[in-house]
């Protein structure tokens, strides 16, 4: 039997064409997300007690809720009430994937702003003196001081939830968008053969985290130079 | 549009209903946590043996199962699963369906997941504990599961807790997947109330709540655990 024309392979082609309804999620969610988790963490460490108080139980609420929640409250509860329905809202809401999208969103940046945030706190206190007395506003001390080194140091963390992330767009298959865990559901539904549709996948999924790995990696790399081997 | 009418208790509401799948979640919790940790255990033992195969096994199981969507493990061991074991059947002589327990797959699926991280917050635990340690324990004469039991155990028993109980955390939400196998937990609970009475909005809300009220709880729980086994133990900070 030639190996084109195992089941396995034929499978892997078709979840294969679905890989770029994946990519779009992350590429949308990711960037968009990292911004945010910036904005946010920054907020949670200000000295505004309201601001950091919301975004403190904003956290709390979105990390002790399951994500599936989260895109079920935005696709099927949002799309349930009646006047968001009739207001703008509905172009963006009434789309699986948007849906999908801002659910991610949202849930990446209550871990990724806790992530920066544990960042930012570690910087000594030294450095920060040390850039006022030369003179530095608050915006320059965060510029050029306190983001650039906790942003490096939390590479290998923020990296995790890079990696959790490209799992979790698996969920939004949930709301009939059909990224490619939907087409190895689908093909599943249609041949029967389970195991070999959803390994299909898997492997896919393996090979995208395998490459968000040596990202993270070329990151570490690339932004500690003074941890690097010398020869 | 909200209804929470809808939640009391009785033949008119949805209250009881999801007090019994707030106990199904927390039954297949506590149920796919102790099976992760059994595996866990193994797991951590081959990952730090000197054989290479065993080490290869374990290192291989944690990467695909932490590389690949929880949905995707959850789908392939709820269909797969059945095939297998109508596979099996077919092959004793049996060519009916078999279907498994929904909670059994449940419990599988959700504990091989969570034991890839127990596998890497117990290996973390062992190797924090002092090599001189065992290496006294040997020349007092204690036997290898003297050791095990009086040495290793207590003390990373004591390092792990903070590790398990983010486990605990991921674990308790990754539970809310397994309603696609049709166990009756509290994301099932929301979908069929939702679809009889028309009002998602109000049962996304409570099980978002139901979700929120035991992610808390559980985690004052291990901070109380915490807090006692580190009892007369002189900490850092």
């Amino acid at each position: 039997m030639n190996i084109f024309d195992s089941l396995i392979f034929i499978n892997f082609v078709q979840v294969f064409s679905a890989l770029d309804e994946t990519l779009f999620l992350l590429l949308i969610s990711l960037p968009i997300g990292f911004v945010l988790s910036l904005i946010f963490a920054l907020g949670r460490v200000s000295k505004n007690f309201v601001i950091s108080k919301i975004i403190e139980y904003y956290i709390f609420v979105i990390r002790g809720t399951p994500l599936l929640v989260q895109i079920y409250l935005i696709y099927f509860g949002l799309g349930s009430v009646k006047p968001i329905r009739d207001s703008f809202l509905w172009i963006v809401l009434k789309e699986p994937f948007w849906c999908g999208v801002i659910a991610l969103i949202i849930n990446t940046v209550a871990y990724g702003s806790e992530i920066f945030r544990g960042g930012i706190q570690t910087i000594s206190k030294d450095q920060i003196e040390s850039g006022k007395s030369l003179g530095f506003s608050t915006f320059g001390l965060y510029r050029k001081i306190i983001l650039p080194i906790a942003l490096r140091k939390v590479l290998p963390t923020y990296g995790n939830e890079l990696i959790l992330m490209v799992k979790a767009t698996s969920l939004v298959s949930l709301t009939t968008y059909m990224e490619m865990t939907g087409i190895a559901r689908k093909i599943m539904a249609k041949t029967f053969a389970p195991v070999e549709a959803f390994i299909a996948a898997g492997i896919l999924y393996l090979f995208l985290n395998f490459l968000m790995v040596q990202l993270i990696k070329y990151l570490e790399w690339k932004y500690n130079p003074h941890l690097r081997q010398k020869n | 549009m909200i209804k929470f009418e809808k939640l009391v208790f009785g033949d008119t509401g949805w209250g009881d209903e999801f007090l019994f799948a707030t106990l199904m979640t927390i039954a297949v919790s506590i149920s796919s946590m102790g099976f992760g940790i059994f595996i866990a255990i193994f797991a951590a033992w081959a990952k730090m043996s000197y054989s290479r195969v065993l080490n290869f096994i374990a290192s291989f199981y944690t990467t695909v199962i932490r590389g690949v969507p929880e949905l995707l493990v959850i789908y392939l061991i709820f269909f797969g699963g059945s095939a297998l074991v109508m596979k099996i059947g077919k092959a004793f002589g049996y060519s009916g369906y078999i279907e498994l327990n929904a909670f059994t797959i449940s419990v599988v699926a959700i504990g091989l997941i969570s034991a890839t991280y127990s596998t890497e917050v117990l290996r973390a635990a062992i190797l924090s504990i002092n090599k001189g340690q065992i290496e006294a324990a040997k020349t007092l004469g204690l036997n290898r599961l003297q050791i095990f039991y009086k040495i290793l155990v207590p003390q990373v028993l004591r390092y792990a807790i903070p590790g398990l109980g983010n486990v605990w955390q991921v674990t308790l939400k990754d539970t809310s997947l397994i309603s696609v196998t049709g166990l009756v937990e509290i994301m099932r609970q929301t979908r069929i109330a939702s679809n009889v009475e028309h009002s998602p909005l109000t049962f996304l809300i409570t099980a978002a709540c139901l979700y929120l009220f035991l992610t808390t709880f559980s985690g004052k729980f291990f901070n109380f655990i915490e807090k006692k086994t580190n009892k007369g133990f002189v900490t850092n900070s």
